[in-house]
């Protein structure tokens, strides 16, 4: 038996047993459809647009002005942190030019102050440097004197032993004599 | 032979749309029975109820899985009508749910097993169809007054009074046709995919069961048949979705030219 065969009887079966109207073409139960479906649609319809469509409605809008003032929110906030940064950037660099201020103006102070300090020290060492000067020309002119007094005493003294009779006055000419050559 | 046909009922894929009156109701001459389909176009009606009452009750800012579907649905609705006539469309909104979940829950419930499909009865589709042309003909003149009929002789701009003449004369009787085609169309689409769909599924699983119980190599018959059974089904769950899906969209198409008669 091949299942063409089974389709044919098939349909057969179902001719015979079915001679009446396709069902839904048979108009018996038309009004209760029409009724039915109406009450029936008409309270899903109530039902939906009284009680459920609203609330799920209002969920949904909440949701999105909820998330939409938190978003301004953040912005708000993320404004003020910009406006925060940027004043505290101003503030830095006022700080910054007045640490540079009064730190020239510290340099240039004590610039000053080292100036006359070593003015004054260098005034002070030209002084004494004169005075040690003058005063070692002085000692030194004492101890020329001297040394040519020494010496003409030494030739003196040199000449008695060598049994020859000079002045002062001889030998200290003598002696100048010699120490000028 | 009669063996393969022992259980008859089950295996005509034509009595799964028969009627069977469950409780006898007479109102003023009219037989308005609760019937099988009644049964379960209300169980239809309540399943749609009972998931959107727990979707809109959970008013949660995070929403659980249900409350996001339930959501979703709204979202897709709203913004179907959105894409289509604007916010003004939007008074419409309810409706145009109700239709696509009306028709959806009735097309699913229809997928469960001995359930009864009461969208592939055309009394029900037609039902609603002209109930959605009723609305659009009595928004459209109480919107727009008589300019409602523009929508048949749309405005043609600067052109010769005969040319004008000629054209209108061959454009009024197509709007009109084409207008009067829409409640047709509307509830055939409906009825004739829901139909057919549930007579196929009928078929195969028929011809699975007759060939199995047929022994033999055609065992295998069985299976190919059950299998194709299997993928029509999946199959009809899309159908089940997008017939819903047309429906309502044209219900939204239809409104529209309610809001807007001249095109």
């Amino acid at each position: 038996m091949t299942a063409v065969s089974y389709l044919t009887a098939f349909a057969a079966d179902a001719a015979a047993k079915e001679p009446a109207v396709f069902p839904p073409l048979d108009t018996w139960h038309f009004p209760s459809q029409i009724f039915w479906t109406l009450l029936l649609f008409g309270l899903l319809y109530f039902m939906l647009s009284r009680f459920i469509l609203p609330k799920l409605g209002s969920t949904i809008e909440t949701r999105h002005s909820t998330i939409a003032d938190n978003l301004d929110e953040a912005q708000r906030l993320a404004d003020e942190a910009d406006a925060g940064q940027k004043a505290l950037e101003v503030r830095m660099a006022e700080a910054r030019a007045k640490s540079r201020e009064t730190a020239d103006k510290a340099r240039a102070k004590i610039e000053t102050q080292i100036n006359a300090e070593t003015a004054k020290v260098d005034a002070d060492l030209a002084t004494k440097l004169d005075a040690a000067e003058a005063r070692i020309t002085h000692l030194r002119d004492e101890a020329m004197s001297n040394v040519s007094q020494i010496a003409a005493d030494a030739t003196q003294a040199i000449t008695d032993r060598f049994g020859v009779k000079t002045t002062t006055a001889a030998a200290s000419s003598a002696v100048g004599k010699a120490l000028d050559s | 032979m009669n063996q393969f046909f022992g259980g008859a009922a089950a295996n005509d894929p034509i009595s799964q749309f028969k009627i069977k009156s469950l409780l006898d109701i007479d109102v003023a001459g009219f037989q308005l029975d609760f019937t099988n389909s009644t049964f379960w176009m209300v169980v239809g009606v309540f399943l749609t109820l009972a998931f959107f009452g727990v979707a809109a009750s959970r008013k949660a800012l995070v929403p659980s899985r249900l409350q996001s579907v339930g959501e979703l649905g709204y979202t897709f609705i709203a913004d179907m009508i959105r894409g289509i006539s604007g916010e003004e469309g939007l008074k419409f909104f309810p409706l145009v749910f109700t239709i696509f979940f009306f028709i959806l829950s009735a097309n699913l419930v229809g997928m469960l097993p001995f359930a009864f499909t009461t969208t592939s009865h055309v009394a029900v589709t037609a039902t609603l169809a002209v109930m959605v042309i009723s609305i659009v003909i009595g928004y459209g003149f109480y919107k727009n007054g008589l300019g409602f009929l523009n929508l048949f002789a749309p405005p043609l701009g600067d052109m010769h009074p005969i040319a004008k003449f000629v054209l209108y004369a061959l454009l009024i009787p197509i709007e009109l046709i084409s207008f009067l085609a829409r409640p047709l169309t509307l509830a055939l689409r409906l009825f004739a995919n829901m139909l057919a769909g549930h007579i196929i599924l009928k078929l195969f699983a028929g011809f699975a069961v007759m060939m199995a119980s047929a022994g033999g190599l055609l065992i295998f018959g069985a299976v190919v048949s059950f299998l194709a059974g299997a993928t029509i089904n999946a199959l009809e769950f899309l159908v089940a979705f997008l017939q819903a899906f047309v429906f309502a969209i044209l219900t939204v198409i239809y409104l529209n030219d309610a809001l807007h008669p001249s095109h």
